[in-house]
């Protein structure tokens, strides 16, 4: 069966509804038969009701009360559709409200960026807003879909503009793999089919680029990391001295009989299986769930992390990190938070803000400190104890860091380790 | 070798990540089983991620009272098999100590009540997670929920104030008498379910395959003829060949015409349709925002 065969790709949008965002998506869906009869009934009903001339397919995404009656996204929502080839995780994400916040969130596991630029305005602040927010975040394809086509005449002219606009700016940022396509969503262009106003544009469809990008190689395949999330102890009869260690593999490859190394510990030992319901595996790759166990008797529990002899992570306790800050409350100079990465827990003391990033210029502001929410800065941390890191670069699961405040237990900001 | 899983692989991984987090972040873990696919999908995932071991926590099910036989029959066969213990919160037991009101007239259901059976049940078994087999994909509620839904003292959804969710970093920490709503199956749809299943070859109830059933239509819904439902003089009984796409109360799950013999023609059937799953369900009905309504009190 075909379904067997078909990949998983997730993609985050950003914008206003000015953009025409919520009309590619409702595109997305309705074209790939993702929208069923009754929702779009119900949400034919509602625009009635509320007096709008056209089916508003903003209601679609827009599943809470409040953000009906104000007519905006306040939160990520998430969307699926699938085609035979690929199943898609839309994570939708306001472009106003909190859009730090939401970008971030959206753009953390997404493995491509769909930017949307209205065609008769060009680049704008969000748009480089939200091209920043994908490089920080390293989504590894950035789509630039150039929209609104029909209504500057399909011109060639103005695609190539906004290209070439675009491409200067993003020569600052650390994006590897950035396409254009210049679609009209509303009327369907190069969206599922082939434009012909546009006889002039050589590349692909947005749907054809979406479900063909490669995307096998998003992880990486190179670095050895396991966390360990859980220890399985089965207390039965016929399992008596079992010991596995439960997790899923952050990066490289672990194979039976890898020698291995156990942070902290610093043992090591060798990979007697990898163990799984349905039997053995010879070898594990990100973003697998597995078990395993190992030859020699050694003390492992959660946190700890299993990784190769000759390839370790770094093991620090001053760590700096691009910081996002997601809180009404301002990150507090030499503040005390409760800090989350992979399976481990710390608390970690706010020991320098190195400079403010101005996410609309990149301009770094080493005056105004002051992190209010919806910042992002370069921040230098000290953790109690140390951690098993990769540059966020490297690896996005061992670099990436959430910090909580330990009066309220609010998810208050996310880091990226340098 | 070919590093890459497939899209169902990959889904069921990250189920597997939520559920081990759960087991290690929480002290007393519950999982919600209804006796649907969604829950019977939880269950497999859970004998997964801790094989050789059982599952580390109880079932818990939210039992109305106006069950399908069949539900019931299942369920207590599933638990023997895998040897695990089961809470049955019971939504009559509150009505007779007079906790909670029953409806009356045509349209009565017992779903709203079982909010207050769940919230009494979690409270007194001092459960700090409630595992759950609710879809983004199902509501557009359900499509704001995170994978660690946090739920106040009295049980409460905020779905204003929700905690940001960011890589595969999932914040647990709670107030005492707090506790957590978890979804590990948020990113799932109905579709990647019925294949799943397919793929898995897990038995299911056989409610979910085409079967001959005594049904009469209201307001563009089939229900299912029974005792627990009230009808109009206008509303005629037939026996129709149906199938349940959603499993829950008998008042206000719907029933499908349908053909569907084997998994296989249900996942046919589910690719190919034009109507959301929970088109047939009444509870959803009653208003815009009754999912949200409900869930904002606690509900799954």
């Amino acid at each position: 069966m075909d379904y067997q065969s078909s990949e998983l790709l997730r993609f985050t949008t950003a914008g206003s509804v000015d953009d025409g965002k919520s009309t590619l998506i409702g595109r997305m869906l309705y074209d790939s038969k993702s929208i069923f009869q009754d929702q779009m009934e119900a949400i034919e009903a509602t625009s009635l009701r509320r007096g709008e001339s056209e089916v508003n397919l903003a209601l679609l995404t827009d599943g809470l009360k409040s953000e009906r009656e104000q007519g905006i996204t306040i939160d990520v929502a998430y969307r699926y559709f699938a085609t035979p080839k690929r199943k898609f995780i839309i994570a939708d994400t306001p472009g106003h409200i909190q859009y730090t916040r939401n970008m971030v969130t959206g753009a953390s596991t997404a493995n491509v960026a769909l930017v949307l630029i209205d065609a008769r305005n060009g680049v704008v602040e969000q748009t480089r807003r939200h091209a920043i927010i994908a490089s920080l975040l390293q989504i590894p394809h950035l789509v630039v879909c150039i929209n609104k086509m029909d209504l500057v005449a399909y011109s060639e002219e103005v695609y190539e503009n906004i290209k070439e606009d675009f491409e200067k700016f993003a020569a600052k940022l650390d994006v590897k793999d950035v396409h254009f396509i210049p679609i009209s969503a509303l009327n369907g262009d190069n969206v599922v089919n082939r434009s012909e106003e546009m006889d002039w544009f050589g590349g692909t469809t947005l749907m054809y680029y979406l479900e063909n990008v490669h995307i096998a190689s998003d992880h990486n395949f190179i670095d050895a990391r396991f966390p360990v999330q859980y220890v399985i102890r089965p207390y039965q009869e016929e399992f008596h001295d079992y010991r596995g260690y439960a997790g899923r593999i952050a990066g490289g490859i672990f194979k039976k009989g890898d020698k291995v190394t156990v942070l902290p510990s610093g043992f090591t030992s060798t990979i007697e299986k990898i163990d799984t319901i349905e039997g053995e595996l010879q070898e594990a790759f990100p973003p697998q769930s597995v078990t395993i166990l190992l030859k020699d008797d050694i003390d492992i529990s959660r946190g700890d992390m299993i990784v190769r002899e000759n390839n370790q992570p770094r093991v620090e306790q001053d760590i700096e990190v691009m910081m996002c800050w997601f809180n009404e409350k301002s990150l507090q100079p030499n503040g005390k938070y409760s800090i989350i990465h992979t399976t481990q827990e710390a608390r970690c003391v706010i020991k320098d803000v190195r400079y403010r990033l101005d996410i609309n210029t990149l301009h770094r502001d080493l005056e105004d400190k002051e992190i209010k929410m919806n910042d992002i800065a370069r921040v230098v941390i000290r953790t109690t104890k140390p951690l098993f890191i990769d540059a966020y670069r490297k690896n996005r699961i061992t670099g990436s860091v959430i910090f909580v405040d330990e009066g309220t237990n609010e998810t208050v900001g996310a880091g990226m380790i340098i | 070798m070919d590093y890459q899983l497939n899209h169902l692989k990959e889904l069921e991984s990250e189920s597997i990540f939520i559920l081990r987090e759960v087991a290690a972040q929480f002290e007393n873990p519950v999982l919600m089983f209804s006796g649907g696919k969604d829950s019977i999908l939880m269950v497999h995932l859970a004998q997964k991620a801790f094989y050789p071991a059982r599952i580390p926590f109880p079932l818990l099910h939210v039992d109305t009272g106006h069950n399908f036989p069949e539900t019931i029959a299942y369920r207590d066969s599933l638990v023997e098999r895998l040897g695990a213990r089961l809470i049955v919160a019971s939504v009559q037991e509150q009505i007779d100590k007079g906790l909670v009101k029953e409806e009356k007239g045509v349209n009565a259901s017992r779903n709203g009540l079982q909010t207050s059976a769940l919230l009494e049940a979690l409270e007194e078994g001092k459960y700090d997670a409630a595992l759950g087999g609710a879809r983004r994909d199902e509501e557009k509620a359900r499509a704001k929920e995170r994978f660690f839904s946090h739920r106040d003292e009295f049980g409460q959804w905020d779905p204003k104030n929700q905690r940001p969710e960011l890589w595969n970093l999932f914040n647990s920490k709670k107030q005492y008498g707090e506790h957590f709503r978890i979804f590990p199956i948020s990113n799932w749809t109905e579709l990647d379910v019925w294949q799943y299943l397919a793929m898995e070859k897990v038995e299911l109830p056989s409610l979910y395959y085409a079967h001959k059933r005594k049904v009469f239509e209201r307001e563009g819904t089939l229900l299912a003829d029974c005792e627990y439902i009230e009808k109009r003089p206008t509303e005629v009984v037939k026996e129709l060949m149906v199938r349940c796409r959603t499993i829950g109360d008998m008042t206000c799950t719907g029933v499908w015409m349908s053909n569907a013999q084997t998994t296989d023609d249900i996942i046919e059937e589910v690719a190919t349709t034009r109507m959301t799953e929970r088109g047939g369900r009444t509870d959803d009905k009653r208003s815009e925002t009754a999912m949200e309504d409900r869930k904002k009190k606690g509900y799954f």
